[in-house]
């Protein structure tokens, strides 16, 4: 909460009841109904363009209703590219990385806001830093590394430095959240009860931050279900491709059948919607707490 | 903790268990749980400073070293010193790609953080209906993958079958290949990473507005300051910081640019068009690293692209401590 009242606004006395603000123009309505559609369309149009045979596809004007070739095309897709197990693969990598994420902030964010120790404010210093400096400038010795470490073509090359990819925000942000949720008197009085550093954590600051850890998870999820660059460069066998790099696969057979890219976008996309609707409402509110900045 | 025993007010006791006297009289227990709560903090925090020490600021040091070397990954590897820099200074693609990167960068910027402001504008009205609709539905592209962003846009922007030049058409301006023209081209990525991200630089904006006091605006509507006047000077300043932010970020955000380019760019992937129309600079480190697995050239890329982000924070360094002192 970082609402810095200027003096100025104490100048109105406070009996007066705020102005009414009036009514929304009906043009800010219709410019919010553009926005919504531009947000939509393409979502939608993947869904057209993927269930109708390449060649009404290919009419002019373009059809613009959804066609009956979707199951077709689904069949189609699971049988150019291992699809299923590309999901599952997907599922693997987002679940790991989302709930490996919302752990490792959790800890660290509790030791960096309620822990004393030396070399604390160094080391959380070095935190911020990391924040700035995107690590894919230094791909290639990531490759290197990882191919020393046996791990090219494996789910676990994605994991582990998957887990990097926004780690440093999510522990700042868990540390902001416990130094104004978790009062030392209660730490103290813990301590006092004979508690230990763990059991403060897991019984006393976990269940506080445990919906921040969530929305955390959360963001890491789509972060990683999302991710292209990475996977693509150490993921070798369809066997072990994650779904956006079995699009990329599809994409291949484009000049033969513009659908079926689409219809693997489509069903890339489909997990993250279903999701969305039920969680997106918080993610909105972790966005404006500031809970993913990246 | 629900087995508060102690009543009344708690003595000030020391934070941690009885030093001394009890950790030796009762044996290792003790003393190895003294050691425990020690490193506590530290474990707490290692997985992060040891994954980020192993995949983050080792290889971003290797990448300097890697640099130096004419390095290819199955061959051997010579020390060349800074023939890779000198050569990527002569290198035309270089310059290409930097261009490229720019301009796709301040086309999908500007257009987005402008939207940005109107619609966190509209979105902060206390009256307005659906308010929590229109937020949820600003964050669907954000949570359409890249790469079916571009499937989905690369097909809408096609020659022969794509929507767009159908409506072009329509109005009279024959089809255009957005690939093979480097102004189309680019715009076209920028606006593949416009859609992705408008949304999401609303919902920051927006918050930012929500946290301006209602009575700045009543006190300014009092003093006679109009809707436009109230925006030019309560709106923008407050907002300023979270521009300045999303600035940096898309900024940072924009040196990596390499899915939409990859995939747009169908029939010639590491170079998007086939004369090298839209190939950003994160595209050309993967082109020579990883399709002409030179990773020395590669490496030396990377260190281009890590100067430029020195760069980049240093210009918001000086720009933040400038508003800090403005206030």
């Amino acid at each position: 909460m970082t609402t810095t009242t200027p003096p100025v606004a104490r100048r109105s006395p406070p009996a007066r009841r705020p102005r009414s603000p009036g009514r929304v123009p009906w043009w800010a309505y219709a410019l919010l109904v553009f926005a919504t559609f531009i947000c939509v369309f393409p979502l939608y149009w993947m869904f057209v363009v993927a269930s109708t045979d390449t060649a009404t596809a290919n009419q002019m004007p373009p059809a613009v209703i959804p066609g009956g070739n979707l199951p077709d095309r689904v069949d189609l897709v699971f049988s150019t590219v291992p699809f299923l197990r590309s999901m599952i693969n997907s599922v693997v990598v987002a679940g790991c990385v989302g709930i490996g994420h919302a752990v490792m902030c959790s800890l660290a964010g509790f030791a960096f806001a309620k822990l004393n120790f030396r070399g604390r404010d160094t080391l959380f210093l070095v935190l911020v830093l990391t924040m700035t400096v995107p690590m894919q400038l230094a791909i290639i010795p990531q490759y290197l590394i990882v191919s020393e470490l046996g791990w090219v073509d494996s789910l676990q090359a994605v994991i582990v430095p998957g887990l990097l990819l926004v780690s440093a925000f999510g522990i700042f942000w868990i540390r902001q959240h416990l130094s104004v949720t978790l009062s030392d008197e209660l730490m103290q009085a813990a301590r006092i009860d004979g508690a230990n550093t763990w059991q403060i954590f897991w019984r006393i600051a976990f269940p506080i931050v445990r919906p921040a850890a969530f929305v955390l998870g959360l963001f890491s999820y789509v972060t990683a279900w999302n991710d292209f660059l990475w996977p693509f460069v150490v993921l070798k066998s369809p066997d072990n491709f994650t779904v956006q790099i079995a699009i990329k696969a599809l994409q291949n057979n484009y000049d033969i059948d513009l659908g079926l890219a689409m219809a693997g976008s489509f069903l890339a996309t489909l997990p993250l919607l279903v999701l969305f609707v039920f969680v997106g409402r918080r993610m909105v509110a972790g966005i404006m707490e500031g809970a993913f900045k990246g | 903790m629900r087995t508060r025993t102690l009543p009344g007010p708690r003595p000030s006791a020391p934070p941690t268990a009885p030093k001394g006297a009890a950790a030796g009289a009762d044996g290792p227990g003790p003393v190895r749980h003294r050691l425990a709560e020690r490193i506590a903090p530290y474990s707490y925090i290692a997985p992060f400073f040891l994954l980020f020490a192993v995949f983050g600021l080792f290889p971003l040091l290797f990448t300097f070293y890697i640099a130096l070397f004419d390095w290819n990954p199955i061959g051997d590897r010579t020390f060349i010193g800074f023939d890779n820099f000198t050569r990527l200074w002569d290198d035309g693609r270089f310059w290409n790609a930097t261009r490229n990167t720019l301009s796709i960068w301040f086309l999908s910027t500007v257009p987005q953080l402008l939207a940005a402001l109107l619609l966190a504008h509209l979105l902060n009205h206390v009256r307005l209906r659906f308010a929590g609709f229109f937020r949820m539905t600003m964050l669907v592209p954000y949570i359409t993958s890249v790469a079916a962003t571009t499937i989905v846009f690369a097909q809408m922007f096609d020659r022969d079958y794509g929507l767009l030049n159908w409506l072009l058409g329509l109005v009279g301006v024959g089809p255009i290949n957005f690939l093979q023209s480097t102004g189309a081209s680019h715009v076209m990525i920028a606006t593949m990473v416009a859609w992705r991200w408008f949304g999401y630089t609303t919902l920051l904006y927006l918050a930012s507005l929500q946290a301006i006091p209602r009575e700045t605006y009543e006190a300014a509507a009092v003093d006679g300051a109009g809707g436009l006047k109230q925006f030019w000077h309560i709106t923008i300043p407050s907002l300023r910081p979270i521009i300045i932010f999303t600035v940096v970020t898309s900024t940072i955000g924009g040196l990596q640019i390499f899915t939409e380019p990859l995939l747009a760019g169908r029939a010639t992937p590491l170079t998007c068009g086939p004369t090298r129309e839209c190939q950003t600079l994160t595209l050309f480190l993967y082109e020579q690293g990883f399709g002409g697995y030179e990773f020395g050239y590669a490496a030396a890329i990377g260190v281009a692209l890590f100067a430029m982000i020195v760069v980049i924070a240093l210009i918001n360094y000086l720009l933040s401590t400038r508003i800090r002192s403005e206030r």
